[in-house]
């Protein structure tokens, strides 16, 4: 296991604590998207609590917001704030670190949530960038659920259209969503092909958990230029809790207490 | 007769601010020639920004180039602005606090006979309902400009409403102008007219039939519809014997709620609330739908007449 898969099962650790002890929060897409935020953060960004007020920072969008719990945890270790506040407020009254991402936080770019619009926030931030001749990089991470929401069409369409090269894209594809697999909801499959024809360099990472083949994808994106990147990373919902793996039900779902420990002990052994 | 529209004036009022400030960003979705932008994006090709018809893509881009340290005008029809891209405004631009002038071009039924699918009759309810949004609806072209003179000194949220028809002039250059502070064109006793927009010249029109009748009429140009001028409300009902709200949009959630809300709260005072009705309206140019629906001076004034002949007449029974 490379360092930075390992230390993604280190913070899947706070994550769980973190849902057990709020009651709140949505397990399955915190342990599918980990990996992502893990590689971003860690291994490629130029983004952390030294350079946040520069404005060549990279920038990170969480359009699939919901996951905002294993963002909390990520931006805590990362430095932003003590990850332990988070996990002991995560959605409690009067917490900064409520259920989505907002900009009281430490660390975070701008406000969402509302699915669909992290692609077309990116777009202007990469239009920003164009304009000033600046060179960070803008990620936006959404999910496969997510991309029923006709707004991101409207998203990639401009960003093929600026040619935003500055600007990579990231679906977390674990083919779950709250109703049950996202081919019964609404059929999102082929996303490669949806972004080719917006005019897209697309990679497809086969196993969107590891972190080197991510690694890989970032700097293939990085190296790409006169088009926006994305990377669709078929990823598993609820990634390394058994119980939780491949379960819609896990959406959202409240961790019993022995449900804690079990988990909690399955990514001890990884981590052993 | 004024020639100039509003929408003009502000693409004028940009292109000269842009002269210096490299960081305003003109966003449009097909809608450059609607809202008069073009001369904005033939001179300032890298400060413009085409984003196609894709009114939600519009505001979240606008969002996104704020977030960066823009200073964006994002212009669309007011129809599809305030409504297909609600959810945009509420989330992107009001919650973020990004920003971005959401500039709402052919605003009411400035497309008349264009149908429903075109008028905007709710974005002063929908907008002044989203927290941290404010709301404006200049009258005339020297307002205007002043309003987003002011508007590019700060960087919060505005929704600012203009119509597609050159307004007649209420002001001249000399105008005083205090954001958030509503303009008292007149003082009156008998009844002040509390005006938005393109209604602003109607009411100053009304009030000069009925001064020659003998009736003291104020006249408020209510241009901040939020923050609306709360002083400027107690003060005209303290001093009159009643309000009429005059204002290009449906009954419900506008200045007339606004200012009913205010006097009744505060000041109790009657307020007759002049607006567009609450149905489909009727097809036609802006000056015949508006003669149809009371909201010509004609129909300002016969409102106003009929209501202090009314409340005279209640008074002198009560008397008796």
């Amino acid at each position: 296991m490379d360092a930075l898969t390992k230390k993604a099962y280190e913070l899947r650790r706070d994550i769980i604590e973190e849902v057990y002890r709020s009651k709140a929060g949505h397990v399955g897409g915190d342990l599918s998207v980990i990996d992502i935020m893990t590689t971003l953060y860690f291994g490629v960004m130029n983004v952390g609590p030294d350079n946040w007020t520069d404005e060549n920072r990279d920038r990170f969008l969480l359009s699939k917001g919901h996951c905002v719990d294993a963002l909390y945890i990520v931006l805590g270790e990362k430095g932003f704030f003590d990850k332990q506040e988070a996990i002991d407020t995560f959605s409690a009254f009067g917490s900064k670190y409520i259920g989505h991402p907002n900009t009281e936080v430490p660390g975070i770019e701008i406000n969402s949530g509302s699915l669909g619009h992290g692609l077309a926030l990116g777009v202007g931030m990469a239009l920003a960038a164009k304009m000033d001749h600046r060179s960070y990089r803008t990620y936006v991470v959404l999910g496969d659920g997510e991309m029923a929401e006709g707004s991101n069409y409207e998203g990639m369409m401009a960003a093929g259209h600026y040619k935003l090269d500055n600007l990579c894209a990231t679906v977390d594809v674990n083919g779950l969503q709250i109703s049950g697999t996202t081919a019964q909801v609404m059929n999102s499959a082929d996303l490669g092909r949806k972004f080719e024809e917006f005019g897209w360099n697309v990679i497809e990472v086969s196993d969107g958990n590891d972190c080197g083949q991510l690694a890989a994808a970032y700097e293939k994106a990085a190296a790409c230029k006169g088009m926006p990147s994305a990377v669709i990373a078929h990823t598993v919902k609820g990634k390394g809790v058994s119980f939780m793996e491949h379960q819609a039900g896990w959406h959202h779902g409240v961790i019993t207490e022995e449900q804690y420990r079990r988990a909690a002990k399955e990514i001890e052994e990884v981590l052993r | 007769m004024n020639q100039i529209t509003n929408r003009q004036v502000i693409c004028d009022t940009l292109c000269k601010a842009a002269e210096t400030d490299k960081d305003i960003v003109v966003v449009c979705s097909d809608s450059r020639g609607s809202a008069s932008m073009t001369p904005f994006a033939e001179s300032y090709p890298a400060q413009f920004v085409e984003l196609g018809i894709a009114e939600q893509n519009l505001v979240t881009v606008s969002a996104g180039l704020a977030a960066c340290g823009k200073k964006v005008f994002a212009a669309s029809p007011a129809s599809f602005l305030s409504t297909r891209s609600y959810e945009q405004a509420k989330v992107d631009v009001a919650y973020s606090q990004t920003n971005v002038t959401l500039v709402g071009i052919s605003g009411g039924i400035s497309y008349g006979a264009l149908g429903m699918t075109h008028h905007s009759c709710q974005d002063i309810a929908a907008m002044a309902a989203l927290p941290g949004m404010r709301v404006y609806l200049p009258s005339d072209r020297f307002q205007t400009k002043c309003l987003v003179e002011e508007l590019l000194k700060d960087e919060k949220p505005a929704y600012v409403r203009v119509s597609r028809l050159p307004t007649e002039d209420v002001y001249d250059e000399n105008i005083l102008f205090r954001l958030n502070r509503a303009n008292v064109i007149a003082e009156g006793c008998d009844a002040v007219l509390i005006a938005c927009g393109e209604m602003v010249p109607a009411a100053v029109r009304a009030r000069r039939l009925l001064e020659k009748e003998g009736y003291s009429i104020g006249v408020i140009d209510m241009y901040c519809v939020k923050p609306v001028d709360k002083e400027a409300i107690l003060k005209a009902a303290g001093g009159a014997k009643l309000l009429v709200t005059l204002e290009e949009h449906s009954p419900y959630g506008g200045l007339g709620s606004i200012v009913s809300q205010i006097a009744g709260e505060y000041c109790p005072r009657r307020v007759i609330n002049l607006s567009l009705p609450d149905c489909h309206l009727i097809a036609g140019t802006n000056t015949e739908v508006f003669r149809y629906y009371g909201l010509d001076e004609e129909g300002v004034a016969a409102t106003v007449r009929e209501a202090l002949a009314k409340d005279g007449a209640a008074e002198r029974e009560g008397q008796e």
